[in-house]
């Protein structure tokens, strides 16, 4: 399988580590112990979407330019629609 | 009464005999033979026993479906079971026995399995052997176990070696037949970079079993100048001998058979090489696979495919036998008729089962005689077939023959397409499954995409190449197609009679003896969907993968519950095409080279001394320096320990995680990362930090030093390293991409030594250059600094100590690694210094109490390890939310204590239980374990950190180590996780 | 019909015709007490339970292909309870001992072989790491030993002790692990359920789940609206699709495994196999083939297939610790599709929806637990509360933090 890095260009599988469903870090509310902050992180690192069908994820290009990239990739077929740098997804995420 | 050479034509070298033995027997055949076609030519018959009912069985085919001629080739740790004879090269010196017989091949003990077949039909393993329940294991299995299997695996290490490779192209050709040269040749001539795989050692396909004229010259010429034409193209690579037997996203997997023509690879010279292909686009040209017809006593040797036999016949020189008949519901029957003629053999009779004769035959008509609409009703012959009994028009007739040539149609070989998921589609016009779609642009060509004439073959593929060429912009010519006989080989399916009587005896999967009567028993007792009937009966399971036993059986059951074919289903083919040996896709990768290995710069060093190394994870670390003083490895560990507890030892702390976090914000970064406050340790000075995860478990917990305000150092413990350093990369990335802040990670970039005890700072001193001093005001207990040593050479230098002693840590440019170390001994000598290892660390840390893997092993909190003051609870870091969790810091976990012996000498060991005391160890009466524990030279006790059900609300308690997997069991008491200084006072001396 | 030796017999002589379908091919009735979604070895053995054990006979079990289509009939087989948690251990005990009884409970032999499961160890660590979990095994009554290098040279005589990248130390074995026959097991169960009266429904993939109130009321399906009281859901591998027609979002990501057999060959390896250094167990099957497997597929998939580089893993790994294998051919792989949990272990419990039961989040280990899960879930469905076994195993583990992390890597579902 290769995985059209922004950087390095299509590079095998064999060169990422995957970490799985992209999910969002719920922004802390101001009291931490708070039962809603608990309950976003609870929600944000343990519950899933869990697809069959298109799915966004994190991936990590660990042995080429050490990018952690969103993979939208189809889960029943493995095609992958796109991979973009975490970085600006980001961005994205928190506007 | 049997098959034999003819006198002459074949494409095998007559000019180079081989010699070859078979069951200790000699034969002689040529160069270019399988060892089949040079069995067959000697006359053998009998290459095997079936697998159930030990049936005396020939060969079928002349491929790698090839379910009955199994042999296990070569001896010694080179025997290979399972071989197929019809996929071996011969060479000069092979030597073959039959398998799964005893005590010979032609008498076969076993075969009275035949006689109990009424009992030992499908699934006759689920309804027995219940009783007594205790038998399974002891009786019935082991004799089941016996019976079972096939050939005898060596049982010894495989001596050859296996390579892997990669290679990438515009287009792959799978298969080098008609149909992939042709569209090869185009695609190769439009410009694309093309890959041709061939399973054969030489080029052809099925052009060389025809007898078929292409431009006029016989067909396998056509197909040497084609692949000549292929050679001198720069742009193609031509793999003989490579079979593709794998498709996965994005790649295939190819073996390429390098060396197993020879008794034994060549020096340097792999046995196979495993090749990935990553191509743009695939041809799949694979060909297709003939298929037998049903009939009672089908499976007699002597009975072989109609296809096989002309490859025997015209790409050998070897008549399957003196006398044939012929069976046939295509016109391959036909074909094979005609081939047989032009030998000078005349079949005695041919036998299709359509009820007209094709019109193209009409030569073949005149010459035999011909029963349409005919069946054979049974075959006769001891270890091999002497008559059939034929059906025709209401007559019986029984001919004399010792070979029986039959075509049930043909499977086009989709199975790489299927590997894919994609759900093969029935066509009714071929009688057979065509791959579903076109998955991940892999086109099927020629008789793989359905099509049998030569015509229409070279015309499909050579449009196929074409347009794989100019999907990557290469613009492809109309190419010349060559001009040839046309002949053609559509064909229907035979219907099956269903008759109880004979069902029995009509096999369907001829390695596993699954025959019409375990189809009618599984549609009788509810398996009547396709897996649920591949499963009861094992049909389409051996070793040829149900290659030509998968569409008879599933004929059979759509006929029993009145469906057509594909509502009955279909299985899909699952990697590999072609048995693949483990060895080969291992490649490499085999013994010490199975995982890298990390070495720290003093490697040799160490290894000069006679250390013992340890792995952890793929670091090599230096345990003991043993003197030839030591009484044994204990006594190293512990004279190391007193070492650096009354002088000065030095070790290698190489292996330690180095993350330099760099930058404006590095220590807002720091602090959102760690659990701890890294922005309050000072430049110049070193901190300790905690990492959760952010389900607020321990992630990691080290030492960070500030070398300046925008420059941090961040020592992750070797086991974590890499981890903590994709988690870092992920928070400053995915998380925090608007802090200015940059991470590297710098492991293997330098040494690091630890240089500890009281007499440490005048080792150091000794080191650095001048004027930096090296006291205890200047240079205190986490001082950390990047300075220069030895005359100017690069270093960092950080007062930490593991061990509990007055303590430094000196980091060099990984190159200088081991002249620092040499150094270091020397100018340690005049202070009595010596080497230590990971045991002794290892024993200075339970002695100190510091957590360790065993510790902080991702089930435990910081609350366990009793660390939950040192983390700062008013911001926002990971894990900082759901550490705070109640369940987290549930006083009644089993939480982090030290536990001495009542009596010094019972011996410890990680990994013992914890249990109350006076009541009988038992689920409740435990209260947690050990995880680290070891012999302590300096309080002469053994001692032992571990984890107990609210440990520390109870110490003082007295508990009992109970260890039953190594017999131990003593007194302990429950004690502070700290038994050497527990005020941290001889670092400040 | 019992099987017996007179069955056998009698149907020797009269050519198999007095053998009859296994289970009756069920069509729907418009409503039952249960319904269980899926016909993988836990639905069946819901099934069984129910009726066996608990009263409970007027039960459908509906299954979108032909039973056992899943990951019951995918996997490599093998039976243990060495597990190293005190959530874990009695759960898996209590599946060993139903696996111990299994073939007279069900009158159908699914050739449950207590061959024994060898845990190889390679370092110092790893090895205390197995006494501590041999420990907690003997301490909940489970069958335990650790042994040294020359015993498991004794056990194992093939095993690389020579030339090995990670040299083999010692190994923990539970003699009483071993191998099932798999597909057996299903179809015993289907066998034993219909017995009871349970309807097995094939080809009828649910659709919905219908709810009024806050309470199910029953399952639409492709055969039509099938009322129910109580739903159990047990279809790992597709749970999180099936829980989204319930709008319930699980713990879960699903992920592909590989599982490989090679050719028959005579009996070479004895008991299960387990590499403490890398990935990889493996057994031989009564029929000969070497079964085996490793690593998950690194990335989310429902496609029922792996990678290259995780298959030539898994031969690097055989080759690893058993040099032997090298001229052994692999004849088939497969991939399996695995509900991988938050923290490794699965999930029993009760649903927000009244009525609705949820079975799910296996990863790898779903075989093993066949018996144990279907009659814990059996158990939950019919009581309404969880059975002691199984209380561990609840959906809001997740929230408390009382979860249940063998390996220890967290919510990190493909590491586990």
């Amino acid at each position: 399988m290769l995985i059209n890095c922004p950087y390095c260009g299509p590079r095998d599988l064999l060169e990422f580590t995957v970490k799985g469903e992209a999910r969002a870090r719920p922004d802390a509310a101001a009291d931490l112990d708070s039962e809603a902050s608990r309950a976003g992180f609870v929600d944000a690192v343990y519950l899933r979407d869990n697809p069959a069908g298109r799915h966004k994820e994190h991936w990590l290009h660990a042995s080429g330019c050490q990018s952690w990239l969103v993979i939208e990739r189809d889960t029943r077929t493995h095609e992958i629609f796109g991979a973009s740098l975490v970085a600006s997804d980001a961005e994205g995420a928190k506007s | 009464m049997s098959g034999f050479r003819l006198a002459d034509g074949g494409l095998i070298d007559r000019s180079r005999p081989l010699k070859f033995t078979f069951d200790g027997k000699a034969y002689t055949g040529y160069a270019g033979d399988t060892l089949a076609s040079a069995l067959l030519a000697n006359g053998v018959r009998l290459f095997g026993r079936s697998f159930k009912y030990h049936r005396p069985r020939g060969v079928l085919s002349a491929g790698h479906e090839e379910p009955n001629a199994l042999v296990e080739l070569r001896e010694g740790a080179r025997r290979e079971p399972n071989v197929k004879a019809t996929a071996v090269e011969l060479y000069d010196g092979l030597v073959a026995r039959s398998q799964n017989r005893w005590p010979s091949l032609a008498f076969d003990a076993m075969a009275v399995n035949g006689l109990l077949k009424p009992i030992f039909s499908a699934g006759f393993y689920y309804k027995t052997f219940m009783w007594p329940a205790s038998f399974w294991e002891k009786l019935y299995e082991p004799v089941i176990r016996r019976a079972a299997g096939l050939g005898r695996a060596s049982g010894v290490e495989d001596p050859d070696t296996y390579e892997r490779s990669n290679a990438f192209c515009d287009v792959l050709v799978v298969g080098a037949g008609p149909a992939g040269l042709m569209a090869a040749l185009t695609a190769a001539r439009a410009g694309a970079d093309v890959i041709l795989c061939e399973d054969q050692p030489r080029v052809g396909g099925q052009l060389l079993s025809d007898r078929e004229f292409i431009d006029g010259r016989p067909a396998p010429e056509w197909a040497v100048s084609a692949a000549a034409e292929l050679a001198a193209l720069p742009n193609v690579r031509i793999m003989l001998r490579t079979t593709v037997t794998a498709a996965f996203d994005g790649c295939f997997a190819a073996l390429e058979r390098v060396s197993d023509h020879y008794p034994e690879p060549s020096a340097f010279q792999p046995r196979q090489r495993f090749w990935r292909i990553v191509a743009k686009r695939t041809i799949l040209a694979a060909g297709s696979t003939e298929r037998p017809l049903a009939f009672p006593d089908n499976d007699r040797p002597g009975i072989m495919l109609s296809s096989a036999v002309r490859t025997y016949l015209n790409r050998f020189g070897v008549a399957a036998g003196r006398v044939a008949a012929i069976y046939t519901s295509t016109d391959d029957g036909w074909l094979t008729a005609r081939d047989f003629l032009r030998a000078g053999l005349t079949p005695v009779v041919l036998v299709d089962t359509r009820a007209s004769a094709p019109a193209a035959f009409a030569d073949v008509a005149k010459a035999v005689p011909i029963m349409l609409e005919g069946a054979v009703l049974g075959t006769e012959g001891a270890k091999g077939l002497s008559a059939i009994i034929v059906a025709a028009g209401g007559a019986q007739k029984r001919f004399e023959v010792d070979a029986l040539a039959v075509s049930g149609g043909f499977n086009p070989a989709i199975q790489l397409a299927s590997h894919f998921g994609g759900k093969p589609s029935w066509s009714e016009n071929i009688s057979a499954f065509l791959a579903g779609g076109t998955a991940q642009g892999v086109e099927p060509a020629g008789a793989a995409a359905g099509v049998f004439g030569l015509a229409e073959i070279f015309a499909e593929a050579a449009a196929a190449g074409a347009a794989c060429a100019a999907a990557q912009g290469f613009a492809a010519p109309a190419p010349k197609l060559p001009t040839v006989a046309q002949t053609s080989t559509a064909g229907s399916l035979a219907a099956w009679r269903p008759n109880p009587a004979k069902d029995g005896k009509i096999f369907v999967d001829f390695q596993h003896d699954v025959t019409a009567s375990d189809v009618v028993l599984a549609h009788r007792e509810g398996y009547r969907s396709v897996e649920h009937l591949k499963r009861y009966t094992t049909l389409g399971m051996a070793t040829e993968q149900g290659r030509t036993a998968n569409i008879s059986a599933l004929a059979m059951m759509a006929q029993l519950t009145g469906r057509t074919i594909p509502e009955t289903g279909v299985t899909l083919a699952r990697p590999p095409v072609v048995p693949l040996a483990l060895g080969a896709v291992a490649g490499d990768h085999r013994r010490g080279a199975f995982r890298p290995v990390r070495e720290t710069a003093i490697h040799a060093l160490s290894s000069e001394a006679g250390a013992p190394f340890v792995d952890v994870g793929q670091w090599k670390r230096p345990q003991y320096f043993p003197i030839p003083e030591d009484a044994d490895l204990a006594a190293t560990a512990a004279r190391e320990v007193e070492t650096v507890r009354t002088r000065v030892g030095v070790t290698d702390v190489s292996t330690l995680g180095k993350i330099e976090v760099l930058g404006a914000d590095a220590g807002v970064f720091l602090d959102r990362v760690c659990a701890t406050r890294a922005s309050a340790i000072r430049p110049g000075r070193c901190g300790y930090f905690v990492m959760l995860r952010e389900d607020g478990f321990m992630m990691d917990d080290g030492m960070i030093a500030r070398f300046a305000p925008d420059h941090f150092l961040v020592y992750a413990s070797t086991a974590h390293a890499a981890s903590v350093y994709r988690h870092m990369l992920f928070c400053r990335q995915a998380l925090w991409p608007e802090l200015d802040v940059n991470l590297a990670a710098v492991t293997d970039g330098w040494a690091q030594f630890a240089i500890a005890g009281p007499r440490s700072p005048a080792v150091v001193q000794a080191l650095v250059d001048a004027p930096r001093a090296i006291t205890r005001t200047v240079f205190p207990p986490m001082s950390a600094a990047e300075l220069t040593i030895c005359d100017g050479v690069p270093a960092r230098l950080c007062a930490l100590s593991f061990s509990g002693e007055r303590a430094f840590e000196v980091a060099v440019p990984a190159g200088y690694g081991a002249a620092l170390f040499r150094r270091i001994l020397d100018v340690g000598a005049a202070y009595g210094i010596a080497p230590y290892g990971s045991e002794a660390m290892g024993v200075m840390r339970i002695e100190k109490g510091h957590p360790a893997g065993s510790e902080i092993n991702g089930q435990t909190t910081a609350y366990d390890l009793g660390l939950a003051r040192a983390l700062s609870k008013d911001k926002d870091h990971i894990g900082r939310v759901l550490s705070a969790r109640p369940a987290l810091n549930d006083r009644k976990r089993a939480r982090l204590v030290g536990l001495t012996p009542l009596d010094p000498n019972d011996r410890l060991r990680a990994g013992a239980h914890v249990v109350e005391t006076g009541v009988a160890p038992s689920a409740a009466s435990d209260l947690g374990w050990l995880s680290s524990a070891a012999w302590s030279p300096t309080l002469r006790s053994f001692i032992a950190l571990g984890f107990v059900s609210g440990g520390p609300d109870r110490l003082g308690d007295e508990v009992r180590i109970f260890d039953p997997v190594r017999g131990g069991d003593c007194a302990a008491r429950i004690v502070a996780p700290c038994f050497y200084d527990p005020n941290g006072e001889r670092p400040r001396v | 019909m019992t099987f017996s030796g007179f069955q056998l017999l009698r149907n020797a002589l009269n050519g198999g015709t007095g053998w009859t379908p296994h289970w009756r091919k069920a069509e729907p009735k418009p409503a039952y007490d249960v319904v269980i979604v899926g016909g993988g070895g836990h639905g069946l053995a819901t099934a069984h339970y129910l009726a066996k054990d608990f009263g409970v006979n007027n039960v459908a079990v509906i299954e979108k292909g032909w039973i056992g289509s899943g990951n019951a009939g995918r996997n490599t087989t093998i039976i243990r309870s060495n597990y190293l948690l005190p959530g874990n251990i009695p759960f898996y005990e209590l599946g060993m001992k139903l696996w111990e009884g299994l073939e007279q409970d069900l009158n159908y032999n699914a050739m449950v072989s207590q061959r024994g499961v060898l845990n190889l160890c390679h370092s110092d660590a790893q090895r205390d790491a197995f006494a501590r979990r041999g420990n907690a095994m003997r301490l909940h009554g489970v069958d335990a030993e650790l042994i040294d290098r020359e015993a498991v040279r004794g056990m194992a005589p093939y095993l690389d002790f020579d030339n090995a990248r990670f040299p083999i130390i010692g190994g923990l074995v539970q003699r009483r692990g071993g191998t099932a026959r798999h597909d057996a097991v299903v179809w015993g169960y289907a066998r034993a359920a219909d017995k009871r009266g349970v309807d097995i429904i094939e080809n009828c993939e649910a659709t919905g789940l219908r709810s009024e109130g806050g309470k199910i009321v029953g399952v639409e399906t492709t055969k039509g609206f099938v009322g129910a009281n109580r739903v159990g859901l047990s279809v790992a591998g597709n749970s999180s699709r099936v829980a989204a027609l319930a709008d319930m979002r699980l713990p879960i990501e699903t992920y592909a495994l590989q599982a490989f057999v090679t050719e028959s060959i005579k009996p070479l390896i004895d008991c299960v196999v387990t590499f403490g250094a890398g990935h990889f167990y493996i057994s031989q099957s009564d029929k000969g083939s070497l079964v085996f497997g490793g690593d998950l597929d690194p990335f989310p998939s429902y496609a029922q297939r792996g990678s290259l580089h995780v298959f030539s893993d898994v031969a690097e790994n055989a080759m690893a610790v058993m040099p032997m294998l090298g001229r052994l051919r692999i004849l088939r792989s497969w991939g399996g599709v695995m509900d991988m949990s938050m923290d490794g272990s699965p999930i029993i419990d009760a649903t927000p929806i009244e009525g609705l039961f949820f079975n799910g989040g296996w990863c790898y280990g779903g075989f093993k637990a066949t018996p144990a899960a279907g009659f814990c879930f059996a158990h939950l469905i019919a009581k309404g509360e969880p059975h002691q076994a199984a209380a561990p195993f609840r959906l809001d583990r997740f929230a408390t933090g009382r979860v249940i992390d063998e390996k220890g890597v967290g919510a990190t579902p493909n590491l586990h």
